[in-house]
């Protein structure tokens, strides 16, 4: 089994093109944006040569039923991601910096509607 | 940026492993994780990838005889769903590091399985609404179970699959119930189709539990949420009521509703046949793998010549831009 190690999601390895029809296509990352101002989002993977036939290839999976407006192709190779046993410190400074959030902060009292 | 520096003993891996799956957290690629429950997973996911792509064949069989234009719009483009549920659990089972080539040559070696079910034959028109009704009906039950199965990939594509589902089944309830309310000869052909694939659809839900290895371990991981027997017992209460509507019976004379449990009693399982079907002795096993091989080797010049475009594009961008 190959190794995911080299992609930094961990979509498969996106690695291999030795020239014959028989060696499997780079891995190609799909996002998706339906309309409406939804941002893009992952949808899923495709196989092709090039990005040229990603795209096309990811139109049919991942376009062919509902209301998709735009596609993004990504090679899943040069995406880097992080780890997820970094998740806690990697992530850390979030929740424990209380002015970061509005009720950290006073206002006069009986102000309505601010 | 390397925080850990020791590596943890795969004891204290599992034990965070077990943690954060008895608390329902969903299992992401990058995530470490048992490797029977890697195995598993390649398993299961495989095999139900491979039953969308295997499952196109017996209505395929139809799509130059149905019977109007708009059942034939309908049927191409259901087909077109099943390859393109397959493409979407191919995507999530290769995120547990198989390769796409490994899991076709493993379908077209005849090393993996694909459901039971299709191993059947497709004899008449009303097959295709009995298809659309039983076998899209189980799948249903057993999908929407899916949807929440621990491993994140997994769960997306049952998702993903789920919402577009939903006309398959109808499209084949409405062709039975058009049938069924056709001529005398329409009824009996449809009768005939609910005849031949209720037992197979009953038993597509897999071995009962007392005869299932892997169902215990795959409900502790969370992979699966509701037995084989569980998911089967839906799928009946479901369907009886269904035939009721349309007027057709269902081949169980020890069908009959329990009021104790609220659902069905049902009458033995031939599990011999079964396991027949799943060993490759099924009346249709050999034809489906020779489709599915034929398909790959016919389908060799357009991966030529999608490669032999890529690569001349390449060559031009190259020189255009010396």
């Amino acid at each position: 089994m190959a190794s995911s190690a080299s992609v930094g999601v961990g979509y498969g390895t996106g690695e291999n093109p030795d020239g014959n029809a028989e060696s499997q296509w780079p891995l190609w990352e799909v996002f998706t944006q339906e309309d409406g101002g939804a941002p893009h989002e992952h949808a899923g993977s495709v196989h092709a040569p090039d990005a040229e036939m990603a795209l096309q290839n990811a139109r049919d999976v991942y376009g062919r039923r509902g209301k998709v407006v735009s596609v993004w192709v990504v090679p899943s190779n040069v995406i880097t991601a992080s780890q997820s046993e970094w998740a806690g410190p990697f992530f850390d400074p979030g929740a424990d910096k209380a002015y970061r959030h509005p009720q950290f902060y006073k206002i006069p009292r009986g102000l309505k509607g601010f | 940026m390397e925080p850990i520096e020791t590596q943890p003993s795969e004891e204290a891996l599992n034990a965070v492993f077990e943690r954060r799956i008895a608390a329902g957290e969903t299992i992401e690629p990058k995530d470490w994780m048992p490797e029977r429950y890697r195995t598993q997973l390649i398993r299961m996911m495989s095999q139900h990838a491979h039953s969308e792509i295997v499952g196109m064949l017996p209505e395929g069989n139809w799509i130059t005889r149905a019977p109007s234009l708009k059942r034939k719009m309908v049927l191409l483009a259901k087909v077109q769903d099943e390859a393109g549920h397959g493409l979407y659990i191919y995507c999530g089972t290769e995120t547990l590091g198989i390769d796409r080539a490994e899991l076709v040559d493993q379908l077209l070696t005849g090393k993996a399985k694909y459901s039971s079910i299709f191993n059947y034959p497709t004899l008449t028109w009303a097959d295709i609404g009995v298809i659309g009704w039983f076998v899209d009906g189980a799948a249903i039950v057993n999908q929407t179970v899916l949807a929440k199965a621990s491993y994140g990939p997994y769960a997306r594509a049952m998702i993903r699959i789920c919402k577009e589902e939903n006309f398959h089944k109808k499209q084949g309830y409405e062709i039975v119930a058009t049938l069924a309310n056709g001529t005398p000869e329409q009824k009996a052909m449809v009768q005939d189709a609910v005849n031949r694939w209720w037992w197979p659809s009953v038993m597509m839900l897999g071995p009962s539990d007392t005869n299932s290895p892997n169902t215990a371990e795959l409900i502790r991981w969370r992979v699966k949420r509701k037995t084989n027997d569980e998911l089967r017992q839906r799928f009946i209460d479901l369907t009886v009521p269904q035939a009721e509507a349309v007027g057709l019976t269902l081949p169980d004379p020890d069908l009959r509703f329990n009021p104790d449990k609220q659902g069905y009693d049902f009458g033995p399982i031939d599990w011999d046949e079964f396991w027949q079907v799943v060993k490759g002795n099924g009346p249709c096993n050999r034809e489906r793998l020779q489709a599915r091989r034929d398909a790959h080797e016919n389908g060799r010049w357009v991966r030529e010549a999608a490669e032999a475009y890529s690569a001349k594009h390449a060559r031009n961008e190259q020189s255009s831009a010396a």
